[in-house]
Order: structure tokens, then sequence, then C-alpha cells
């Protein structure tokens, strides 16, 4: 009987420092998502947070008994899956247009191999 | 004495996986182009989420219940490589650079592929994407 008290106390905070971790972690996929220079960026960073809320729900569902979300779980991997796929091949389908920011960091380290590219690009936008 | 082993061990597999789930989403924020922060996400972030899954399959009071999280595991780890897969296969064909620091590049600009030669049936549309940077940097 001790024992299974012991265990219970230990699963209790087990999952109230699993709850905090997750809270972290949904901040900084929620930071990503807002600072990410590239839409491939904030594509991943959705695909994170499907994950993240699927962990949730099964945190969730072990410190409440409440294991019908675990349906809601699948569905929420299924879509998030199908939101993925779609959001590649839009990416694939738009080529790369107005986020290209990255190129701008990406210069400011490694200088500038790719200037007449460059030109060449900001003609084809204008 | 087993229900205790069960609960102490559901415990530590969701300690672990939130653990794993914390450590994807850093790597996500600190990693410097999108196929290392792809790299962090599909695989720490899978396993962080089929721990969690698989601790609460270990709690679970039935057998369904405990069926269903194990089937959540199995299809979770079944579609997140699929979905980084493509992922990064789009946005390399569009062109999104590697970060300079690299050190390899297996597919630097792609040729295209003559017809029939590999796969039968119709070419990937995405064949068609991939010489799409290598015509706009010879204008």
């Amino acid at each position: 009987m001790n024992h299974s008290e012991f265990a219970q106390t230990f699963l209790d905070v087990c999952l109230d420092v699993s709850l905090v971790m997750l809270g972290i972690a949904f901040f900084l996929t929620i930071a990503r998502i807002i600072k990410g220079p590239t839409l491939p960026d904030r594509v991943l960073g959705l695909d994170m947070l499907t994950s993240v809320a699927i962990g949730f729900i099964a945190v969730i569902g072990i410190d409440t008994g409440f294991t019908l979300y675990v349906d809601i779980a699948i569905a929420l991997g299924l879509v998030g899956f199908l939101a993925t796929v779609a959001f590649a091949r839009f990416i694939l389908a738009r080529g790369k247009t107005g986020d290209d920011d990255e190129k701008l960091d990406l210069r400011r380290i490694d200088g500038d191999p790719f200037e007449s590219r460059d030109t060449s690009i900001s003609r084809n936008a204008r | 004495m087993i229900d205790t082993v069960l609960t102490i061990l559901a415990g530590l597999l969701v300690v672990a996986g939130s653990a794993f789930a914390a450590v994807a989403a850093l790597g996500i924020l600190r990693l410097p182009d999108i196929y290392t922060r792809m790299h962090a996400a599909s695989k720490a972030g899978s396993v962080g989420s089929g721990m969690m899954l698989l601790a609460l399959a270990l709690v679970a009071n039935s057998g369904p219940e405990a069926l269903r999280a194990i089937a959540a595991i199995a299809f979770f780890l079944l579609t997140a490589p699929l979905s980084a897969h493509l992922l990064a296969k789009a946005a390399y064909a569009v062109g999104y650079k590697l970060w300079p620091g690299s050190v390899l590049d297996e597919m630097p600009q792609i040729a295209p592929k003559p017809r029939g030669s590999d796969t039968p049936g119709e070419p990937h549309p995405a064949s068609n994407a991939e010489v799409k940077p290598a015509i706009r940097r010879g204008g």
C-alpha cells in the first residue's frame, strides 16, 4: 500500500514537470513560427506544434483519466500530416518568391556569392 | 506490485518524452537553416510524443484504450518521416539554401532526368520545379 501511494505521488510530480516542459516547448515553437524567416520554417513549426499537442493530450489523459481524447490525438495527427503534405505541395507550386530574407542572412555571414543571380531575380520580380 | 512498477515507469516515460519534445523545440529555435531544424523536429519530436503515448498505454485502465494509444504511436511514426521528407524535398527543389557551414550537399543542382530512365510511368511533378533554379541562374 505504501508502495502504490509513493508511485501515485511520483506520477503526479512527473506529470507536473512534463506539463511545464511541454509548455516551454510550445512557446519555443511559437517563437520560431513568428520569427521563422521563410515559409517552410513556419510549416515545420506547425508540424511540431501538432506533435506537442499530441503530447499534451497524452499527459492530460494520464492525469485526468479522459482517455477518450486519444481518438482526438489520432485525428489531430492525421490532420497535421495532411496539412504538412498540402503545404509542401503549395511550397513546390509557389516557387521561391517573397520570403527571401534568409538570403540576406546568408550574405551577411558568408560574403555575397550570388550577386549576379540576385540582380536577375530582383529584375524578374519587378 | 506490477501496478506500482508500471506507474513509476509511466512517470519516467512522461518526463523523458516531454524532455525530448522540449529539446526538439529548442533545436527548432536554435539551429541555423530549415533542413537542420527539420532534423530536430521530425526525430526528437516524434520520439517525444511517442514516449508520452506509450506512458498513457501503460497506465490505461482497459485493453482497448492501451491499444488505441499504441495505434496512435504507430500512426505517428509512419506519418512523421513522410511529412518531413516531403517538406524537405519541396524546400530543396524550390531552392532554399543550405546553411553555409554545411559540409555536404548530395544533390547539387539536379539535372533533369531523361524520361523513362529510372522509373516507369509519369515523371513526378517535382521534376519540373527542380529545373527552375538552374534556368533562373542562367538568365
